[in-house]
């Protein structure tokens, strides 16, 4: 039992945590602009590429460095949102979908340009895991990343539901005609989303960096995943999206415990489940856990 | 003394390049529901929606309060005290019946949010213990009880509806004129687009029926009630009840 939580259950959350927190800015930009933003997955990389630099440059900790990874990682956004996104704004959505994917290029390309190909870490050494009850070993990361995930999930639910702007967001995501109607900024609205978007993206990166290593591949690799959980939330439902991060993480892991002896799939093929559960969502709940937006 | 608070001035307006009504006027005095019927497809929803800067304006003017809108935008409206509903999906879904009541403040603040949203929910009682629902959960009266709601939480000198009553039972029909009747008695001035046109015109202080996109008959709801012509084309005939 012991077994199950060390080495499944607890790094399950951990890597739901990560999904978690980049499918809600996936969940939130096709919510309020309407589109797959195919580039997310490689914002997440830029946001731990920046907090990489922040630790080389001023000896910081990754964890002290999250805040400057999330400010530069917004302005990149915001950039990309400004020079790419915004003049295909009036056309259909696949202009912008397609446009993502070349912007997804871009940043992997600048990445690998200014940091090179070879993966890095934010420190070397072992760190002796936290042992409760005296069977219960926790890595120190993964504490910190599920505690900052639910901060971050607190932090995230008040800030939907009890400000001007996040009423304006959850409005915008309802029915963006309305909103014009009712005189909402659409604008606004969009930059605040890309701020959260991104900000969130780039603590995922930082956070994977923390519990593998970085490399410029890793935010393309976890974009199914990310697709999935904000698919399995419900699109537009960013609360949805980290229920779906961590169901789709805590999946991944514990489908490979040998349950009966042996595991029920093999490690290699857990990756699959993401795209299992994507594929069920789509058949049979279309509208997700949280009943999002349909596709 | 009444004055104008919209002035429609040989408004030729469509879609595109398209225009759907052409050479039209239509004018609402201080305190007043001013009401446009028409068959369908004549540009009564067009017309509101030039208003509101929802669809492309051609020529003519749109004077509000003295001040020609004709370039305005829609979000350059509702600060200046014009409000809309529109016809169908008027509430967002999933946000509760206050929340949507706070959307409605947040282009344009009204002096005193928590007395408007007291004389709001005064006018609506029925919205009182449904606060914390979700506005997608209400019956479609309700839901145009919050559509109207939230239009007048910006403390607006000129709401535009775009028929109100589309949709709802008979019994919720007089419900809602009756509240409208309310609504223009606080002072709030109507423009609204309505198919009930016999109990539109009722409750209309001043109405225009449009035809094929232009003015084809117009006067108080009285006068067109009783015109034969208005009655035998646009109310199924018969005595006016």
């Amino acid at each position: 039992m012991m077994d199950f939580i060390n080495f499944y259950l607890v790094p399950g959350i951990t890597l739901g945590a990560i999904y978690a927190l980049g499918a809600v800015g996936v969940s939130m930009i096709f919510g309020i602009l309407r589109f797959a933003h195919f580039a997310h997955g490689d914002l997440m990389t830029v946001g731990a590429y920046f907090a990489l630099s922040a630790v080389w440059l001023l000896g910081i900790p990754a964890l002290a460095a999250i805040p400057i990874a999330v400010a530069l990682t917004c302005l990149v956004a915001l950039f990309a949102d400004r020079a790419f996104y915004k003049p295909l704004r009036q056309l259909p959505t696949i202009y912008t979908v397609i446009a993502s994917f070349g912007v997804a290029l871009i940043f992997r390309s600048v990445v690998q340009l200014f940091w090179g190909t070879e993966s890095q870490v934010y420190s070397v050494g072992f760190q002796k895991p936290i042992v409760l009850f005296d069977s219960l070993r926790i890595a120190t990361r993964h504490i910190q990343i599920i505690l900052a995930t639910a901060g971050i999930t607190l932090v995230l639910h008040w800030f939907l539901h009890h400000t001007q702007m996040g009423k304006t967001m959850r409005a915008v995501s309802d029915d963006p005609a309305l909103a014009s109607v009712a005189g909402l900024d659409p604008e606004k609205t969009i930059r605040w989303t890309w701020i959260i978007g991104a900000g969130l993206a780039a603590i995922a990166g930082v956070f994977v960096g923390l519990d593998t290593d970085v490399h410029t591949m890793m935010g393309w690799n976890l974009l199914l995943p990310m697709f999935a959980a904000a698919l399995l939330g419900g699109i537009g439902k960013p609360l949805g999206a980290i229920a779906g991060g961590l169901i789709i993480g805590i999946a991944e892991e514990i489908c490979t415990y040998p349950f009966f002896g042996e595991s029920l799939i093999s490690p290699s093929y857990k990756s699959a489940i993401a795209f299992v559960i994507m594929l069920l969502i789509l058949i049979f709940r279309p509208r997700g856990l949280f009943k999002g937006r349909l596709l | 003394m009444s004055y104008k608070i919209l002035d429609v001035q040989n408004l030729t307006a469509g879609y595109g390049k398209l225009p759907i009504i052409e050479n039209m006027h239509a004018k609402v005095d201080d305190g007043q529901i001013v009401v446009i019927v028409g068959p369908n497809g004549a540009g009564k929803s067009t017309l509101l929606k030039s208003v509101f800067g929802l669809n492309s304006r051609m020529s003519g003017d749109i004077v509000f309060e003295s001040q020609s809108i004709f370039d305005a935008k829609t979000s350059e409206l509702v600060p200046m005290g014009i409000s809309a509903v529109p016809q169908s999906h008027n509430v967002f879904p999933t946000l509760t019946v206050e929340e949507n009541l706070d959307v409605g403040t947040f282009a344009a603040p009204p002096k005193d949010k928590t007395a408007t949203k007291a004389k709001i929910l005064q006018l609506f009682p029925d919205l009182k213990d449904k606060l914390r629902q979700q506005a997608g959960e209400l019956s479609g009266g309700q839901r145009q009880m919050v559509a109207v709601g939230r239009a007048l939480m910006s403390d607006p000198r000129l709401i535009l509806l775009d028929e109100p009553t589309a949709g709802l039972s008979p019994a919720y029909l007089e419900v809602i004129f009756d509240l409208l009747l309310q609504v223009r008695d606080s002072g709030v001035s109507i423009l609204m687009v309505e198919q009930n046109a016999k109990q539109a015109l009722r409750i209309a202080d001043y109405a225009y029926v449009l035809v094929n996109g232009k003015n084809a008959y117009e006067g108080t709801g009285a006068e067109l009630l009783e015109n034969d012509e208005v009655r035998k084309s646009f109310l199924g005939g018969g005595a006016p009840k």
